[in-house]
């Protein structure tokens, strides 16, 4: 007899009066299955003439032709130069230190050519500033190659000559000049000696000229208190090294805060050394890379942070402030200032608040602290965009007051809060001419594209902080038909010289002194003794002044909030988003929310409640989001939802970057503008926020979000349990038992293998110092670099088929910390009940509201007793004596079993040919994109399973060159793609065979322990356990 | 930098002309009048400079001494120029400076030890050069040969063609009278004693199961080792001999001419490809050699089909060369070379790795380049080719400090002297597939 139980199909059906369950009543398929698709035209199908036995024939035939065929090989032919260049030897690397300086990312870098290709971005050592590239300025290589850019000049979308361009420009300029109407550059910061020179050459010959420096994501704030405390328009300087209590507020200081680049310095302290390590309180909205780092993390909406850091300034400084801040937050803040106050000098605060009295008040702190990590002598000039001035061209272009724009190096149409006003007055001027590498949504409504060049093609000069100074040069020659601005510029003022020639001159003149240029140029940078001159300039007036307390007074008079607050932020993965025709930018995950492809709304959990947005798994895992409707001032953008655990309820994020529609492939027009919401400049907005209807399917790279109490994946403990107790409390080997009794993990008893002597030779390890990683990411990309690792885009990331080699976990902790989480799963007792494992697992799923962060990059760990390995039928994986887990692509077969069979999920199978085939048009399809790849390394094929080789082309092209030499091998010459890219010093690389390296003393580091060192793999990834300084001043 | 490295290259190339030269004249000369001794002074001291009728490094010297009497300059001049070109030019001659300035400034060497008597043959020589009797004699008797050995090639083929039609007519004849006999038998009404009828041995063969097994199995094997022979040897290309676009002789360069390996492939020191040399490399001594010698001329017309000097130009033509103004014309036309080594991409293979640190002759792996006249692929490029070496080559550590401690200690687990390249790590798949 039949029961009567309901058997479920799918959960479609909890949901009363579903449409899908209603259409499934009725048809197999929810949607007709489009038969039209594959079988093609009916009527086409009908008339032709082939029958069934011809295309048979047919298929047969080629079937035969084709496998005849292959048998034979293609004819390859090999052309040589006709006259070589001497600094060229094919298959030997060049390297050329040159800078780049795109108005949002600065950076002296190492260019790695190939028979005369760019195909890699390197940190410069010899830079003391910016020396490291950061995962944008790694990925910039890749812009070169771009097949979108501008290939020549262009007027009115048609293409026209340069003699043309010039002929014609130069008589409208004469013309407007006479007239006496204004010309205006509008530029980005470009931080130039001669740049600014040239433009005060042109501003001369033209008169009426005027220069708008404009920074897409503005520091205006900062600069304006900057230039009324000091008189120089520029940022301090910060040297992290000296910071010994670190308190940040809504500074997100490892990211794109002030240009960026602190992060390097601040890991330093972040290793405990001596017992000792800096302590970092964070206070902010947004869950950041710096919060993510923080020991102490307070989330609070960007109004409160204001009232924090005034009432921060009266406990430090003095002077009394009104309003008031909730109990804990308030508490916070007590301790941060006994913190600054104990540390004194040792100490540093840092704010991100677009706001004047904000950055005073930061300036007047560290003042009083007499903190030793603030320098205002030589402060940063990366960034020198002014809002006022922006805003008042703006007006005079919708008044028809601009006679001639030239811009260089800006969108504004894309990234002006008030882009259809600009656009407005730009259609009134008689002259517009972009400079650009792209017909972007500025460039295409202007007159002329001046096609620009990429900087691995340009000539250029930096300076970076005051007397800090880089150049550029170009690594390779034009690819297409290109003119820089700066030389442009010098054509209008009727000049012959190149700009080579020009900035050779400027620096002979201004900068040298006695140095010689090459020596400069080799090296990329410079650093002035004139500097120590210009820093005396610095009068001590305004230090010597008493803090007034005024500005703090109106900071905290400002600090209103009516109702939600939304802070836009910049990604790591995409900045301003100039890039964003970038494919590996795009398939970058980013570093908190491991989310691909897409900017969000960030929201609390709690907010997302109230307003009825959710985020849920589907069947296969993948990310699912509503979508919310974000008006500011009128000013809607709908966006698709992320819950971000540790968002400060009442308060929103929002990227900027994405959303750009012109002059980048159909494939990275990917998530939504936030600019318009960028109103005054102000990255701190009151918003309204509404659900709206819509699902939104995110590619996001890590579907779970906790340990789930597993403390030994990622092995944390305290500063004060690390100083005061064995490493055998808080950092254990695991043991498993043996005859009934524990035996460490380690011991060979337990072992099933013999060990495989590998005393002799090299024997490569790698160190994950958890402390010193900030999750910046730069590895990943550098990674995707060196290893030619495909991008498979959103629907491909979204069926979890990333091809990442090197991830970045990330992991929130479900209680207020790791250890509570460890300390709950050990309290579970029985399955159900208050304590059972059943109930208490699934909280465990859920993060905290304000979660402990921890970053742990995973590639393959190159186990010596590797369990994929043993599993391979055709033995395509195999140990190397020199510790590196060996993949021979031409025979695997495919089967994944070593996939399954990797406990660490490191390995990535290619399911589509994705260097040949239409539907993965990112870079490696075109002939253009193919350029970046690196010819040391196969680009793999599909079906074949690929990982981490922990570079094994590096590793034996140093062994290589020391054989040559007939030399030994020092420590610090081998080195990985991660390793090289890392500047924090997280990744640390070696032979441990050589007893005196640093990866060989890392080895016997209390701190270190193996991932899932329990599973007996003995892994040659090592990680440091993570310490976290939580004393309380 | 360039320009000094040019000069010694150029340098070389003349010594190397001079002794090519001095070669040819003491297989030549021949004990007559003034202008062959002066042919063979020219050839010895002139020729890596001079040739009568085209300009090279110096000017045409057919005729020299009529023209230098256009210009009132007469034999004692010629004298004086020759002994000490230099001095001449010192002295502010006009005309010496005049010629001087026209060849780029580069002083014609000094030849103190030629006697006024020798100078006099030389310049008999320039003025009516012998006939190039000699040299046709040679050709014309090589080209005899050439005839004489085809003429035997095709008096072979004749031979066996009769033969070959004697044995069917003597087959013939053979049937034609066996059926004659059996004509006369059957007349005669002789019976001709048949053969007891058996099954016939084919056919017992096939109702043989257990032989039909043996062949079907022994079949099966045979094909399956054909079918696996074919299937291994898809992609190996030993012996391909591809048409270069420029008939480049390895045979001449490599073998007649001792030019070392790595003049021209020289990034196989220190990159992972050998490298195909660059144009600029061949005209290091193309720019004097614009033409072979005649003998080599004639061999390669006769043994191989080419035309040298046509080739020469065209790599003038390539490499934009203008010979008759001894100038580039910065018209270049690069190079499609065929390649012939083809490994795959999965498999990385570095040139300075054998070349260099361990010292392998890259005739090793190519095969006798000296003897190519046309570059083929002499090794398999097989895998199992490449680990065979690796199995019984030593490692060249002698006085390289890298190889110090690992030698050491690893010879030392193997208990061998000398370690090969496998037991150093040389079999890992990682080595060279990445």
């Amino acid at each position: 007899m039949s029961s009567n139980k309901k058997y479920w199909k799918s959960v479609e059906e909890l949901n009363e009066n579903s449409s899908i369950v209603e259409t499934l009543k009725q048809n197999e398929f929810v949607e007709e299955i489009p038969t039209d698709e594959f079988l093609g035209d009916k009527e086409t199908l009908e008339a032709t003439s082939t029958t069934r036995r011809d295309f048979l024939k047919y298929v047969g035939f080629t079937t035969a032709a084709a496998s005849l065929a292959a048998c034979e090989g293609p004819v390859k032919k090999s052309i040589p130069y006709v006259v070589q260049p001497t600094e060229i030897i094919p298959g030997v690397a060049n390297y050329y230190a040159t800078t780049i300086a795109n108005g949002f990312d600065f950076a002296s870098v190492l260019v790695k050519t190939r028979e005369g290709r760019p195909i890699k971005i390197e940190n410069n050592d010899l830079a003391a500033t910016n020396g490291s590239a950061n995962a944008r300025v790694n990925a910039s290589v890749l812009g070169l190659y771009d097949s979108l850019r501008v290939q020549g000049p262009t007027k009115g979308g048609a293409a026209i000559s340069w003699n043309d361009f010039d002929r014609e420009t130069s008589q409208a300029l004469t013309n407007i000049a006479a007239a006496n109407k204004e010309i205006v550059l509008l530029t980005q910061t470009f931080a130039s000696p001669s740049t600014n020179r040239l433009v005060a050459e042109f501003s001369e010959k033209y008169g009426n000229v005027s220069h708008v420096q404009y920074d897409a994501v503005s520091e205006s704030a900062a600069l304006d208190a900057f230039q009324a405390k000091y008189g120089v328009r520029g940022l301090a300087n910060y040297d992290f090294s000296e910071a010994m209590t670190i308190v940040s507020i809504g500074a997100d200081f490892l990211g794109d805060w002030q240009g960026g680049g602190f992060d390097a310095v601040y890991a330093k302290h972040r290793i405990p050394d001596h017992g000792k390590m800096s302590r970092h309180i964070q206070f902010e909205s947004n869950m950041t890379l710096s919060g993510a780092n923080a020991d102490k993390r307070v989330p609070l909406t960007p109004s409160e942070q204001k009232l924090a850091l005034a009432k921060l300034y009266s406990l430090v400084v003095g002077g009394a402030v009104s309003g008031t801040l909730p109990e804990p937050i308030d508490a916070a803040v007590k301790q941060a200032a006994k913190a600054l106050k104990k540390a004194g000098s040792k100490a540093v605060v840092l704010t991100g608040l677009q706001d004047v009295n904000a950055q005073t008040v930061v300036l007047e702190i560290n003042e009083a602290l007499k903190s030793k990590a603030f320098d205002p002598k030589t402060p940063i000039l990366t960034r020198q965009g002014s809002d006022k001035a922006i805003n008042q061209l703006v007006a005079k272009l919708k008044a028809g007051q601009v006679g001639a724009i030239i811009m260089s190096g800006v969108n504004p149409a894309y990234t002006l809060p008030n882009a259809a006003d600009f656009l407005e007055g730009l259609k009134q001027t008689e002259l517009s001419i972009a400079f650009s590498l792209k017909a972007d949504e500025t460039a295409s409504q202007a007159q002329y594209i001046a096609a620009a060049p990429h900087y691995l093609e340009s000539w250029g000069d930096v300076e970076l902080k005051k007397g800090h100074y880089a150049l550029t040069q170009p690594a390779i020659r034009p690819l297409f038909d290109t003119r820089q601005f700066q030389d442009a510029l010098l054509k209008w003022t009727g000049s012959d010289t190149s700009y080579h020639d020009y900035i050779k001159g400027t620096w002979g003149d201004t900068i040298l002194g006695e140095s010689s240029f090459n020596k400069a140029l080799h090296d990329g940078v410079f650093v002035g003794t004139l500097a120590e001159v210009i820093e005396t300039e610095v009068t001590e007036d305004a230090i010597e002044e008493a803090p007034s307390g005024n500005a703090a007074r109106a900071l905290a008079g400002s600090a209103t909030s009516n109702g939600a607050e939304l802070t836009l932020y910049t990604k790591v993965g995409m900045g301003d988003g100039q890039q964003a025709n970038n494919p590996w930018l795009q398939e970058f995950p980013d570093p908190i929310t491991r989310t691909s492809w897409d900017n969000y709304l960030t929201v609390s959990k709690a907010d997302a409640e109230a307003l009825g947005l959710v985020n849920e798994n589907v069947a296969n895992g993948a990310l699912n989001g509503s979508y919310a409707k974000v008006t500011v001032n009128g000013t809607s953008v709908t966006a698709p939802v992320i819950i971000q655990p540790g968002q400060a309820k009442g308060s929103f994020g929002l990227a900027l970057g994405y959303g750009k529609t012109l002059g980048l492939k159909e494939e990275m027009q990917t998530g939504v503008n936030a600019y318009p919401l960028y109103q005054n400049f102000n990255s701190v907005q009151n918003v309204t926020v509404e659900a709206v209807s819509g699902v939104h399917e995110f590619a996001c790279v890590q579907l779970q979000n906790t340990l789930m109490g597993r403390g030994d994946i990622v092995k944390e403990t305290t500063l004060e349990i690390f100083n005061t107790k064995d490493k055998e409390y808080w950092n254990p080997i695991p043991k498993v038992s043996l005859d009934h009794e524990e035996t460490p993990v380690t011991s060979p008893e337990v072992d099933l293998w013999n060990e495989f002597d590998r005393s002799i030779g090299h024997h490569f390890n790698l160190s994950i110092d958890l402390n010193a990683c900030t999750g910046c990411g730069s590895c990943v990309i550098a990674c995707h670099a060196e290893n030619n690792v495909p991008v498979v885009g959103k629907s491909e990331i979204r069926r979890s088929r990333d091809m990442h080699w090197l991830r970045i976990d990330r992991y929130y902790s479900s209680e207020d910390s790791f250890e509570a989480d460890d300390a709950k799963k050990d309290g579970f007792s029985g399955l159900t009940g208050d304590n059972g494992s059943l109930g208490g697992f699934g909280q465990l799923e859920d993060p905290a509201d304000n979660p402990q962060v921890a970053f742990q990059p995973v590639m393959c760990q190159h186990c010596n007793h590797a369990p994929c390995e043993t599993v391979c039928p055709v033995a395509a994986t195999a140990h190397g004596r020199q510790g590196q887990n060996h993949m021979a692509y031409n025979r695997c077969v495919g089967t994944r079993y070593c996939a399954n069979n990797c406990p660490y999920k490191v390995r990535r199978f290619n399911w589509f040919l994705y260097n040949g085939n239409d539907e993965f048009d990112y870079h490696m399809n075109d002939d253009l994109g193919r350029m970046v790849l690196n010819p040391d390394v196969v680009v793999r094929s599909r079906g074949v399973m690929e990982k981490c080789s922990m570079c094994i082309q590096k590793t034996q092209k140093t062994i290589l060159d020391a054989k040559r030499d007939g030399r030994v091998i020092k420590d610090g010459e081998f080195q990985t793609a991660c390793s090289a890219a890392c500047s924090s010093g997280a990744m640390t690389f070696g032979d441990i065979n050589d007893k005196d390296s640093k990866v060989a003393k890392l080895t016997q580091d209390k701190r270190m322990y193996h991932l899932l060192e329990h599973v007996g793999t003995k892994p040659n990834v090592m990680y440091q356990a993570k310490v976290r300084n939580t004393t309380e001043a | 930098m360039k320009q000094v490295i040019h000069r010694k290259l150029s340098k070389a190339v003349l010594h190397f002309g001079l002794i090519l030269s001095l070669a040819f004249t003491t297989a030549l000369s021949a004990q007559e009048g003034d202008a062959a001794k002066g042919k063979s002074l020219f050839n010895a001291n002139c020729a890596a400079c001079h040739k009568l009728n085209k300009k090279m490094t110096g000017p045409a010297l057919a005729n020299v001494e009529a023209r230098l009497a256009e210009e009132g300059l007469d034999r004692t001049w010629i004298y004086a120029w020759v002994k000490n070109s230099s001095g001449v030019i010192k002295s502010g001659d006009a005309y010496a400076n005049k010629i001087y300035n026209e060849y780029g400034g580069a002083a014609m060497t000094a030849f103190p030890q030629l006697s006024n008597a020798d100078i006099d043959n030389i310049l008999a020589y320039t003025a009516a050069p012998p006939k190039k009797a000699p040299v046709v004699d040679g050709t014309g008797n090589s080209a005899q040969q050439v005839q004489a050995s085809s003429g035997s090639g095709i008096s072979n083929e004749i031979i066996l063609g009769a033969l070959a039609l004697l044995f069917m007519l003597l087959a013939l004849g053979l049937y034609l009278v066996n059926k004659t006999l059996r004509r006369f038998a059957t007349a005669q009404g002789i019976a001709i004693p048949e053969g007891e009828k058996r099954t016939p041995l084919w056919k017992a063969f096939v109702q043989n199961q257990f032989l039909m097994i043996v062949v079907a199995i022994f079949f099966l094997l045979s094909s399956a080792y054909f079918v696996y022979g074919f299937l291994s040897q898809i992609g190996v290309d030993q012996g391909y001999e591809p048409v270069q676009p420029i008939h480049y002789s390895h045979r001449i360069h490599a073998g007649d001419n001792g030019i070392d390996c790595k003049y021209c492939h020289s990034s196989a020191r220190v990159s992972k490809h050998s490298g195909i040399p660059s144009l600029n490399v061949c005209m290091n001594c193309h720019k004097s050699i614009y033409e072979v010698a005649p003998e080599t001329q004639q061999e390669g017309l006769g043994e191989y089909g080419v035309d040298y000097n046509a080739e020469i130009k065209k790599l003038y033509a390539a490499v934009g060369w203008d010979d008759a103004e001894q100038k580039y014309t910065g018209e270049t036309q690069p190079v499609k070379w065929i390649r012939i080594h083809n490994l795959p991409d999965f498999a990385y293979f570095n040139h300075s790795q054998h070349v260099t640190v361990a010292g392998v002759e890259c005739q090793k792996c190519h095969g006798p380049v000296e003897e190519m006249e046309v570059m083929y692929q002499h090794a398999p490029l097989t895998m199992g080719w490449c680990i065979n070496c690796h199995r019984e080559t030593n490692v060249a550590v002698k006085d390289n400090a890298y190889y110090e401690k690992i030698h050491d200690e690893l010879s030392k687990k193997y208990g061998v002297e000398n370690l090969t390249a496998a037991q150093m790590g040389g079999l890992e798949c990682g080595k060279c597939h990445y």
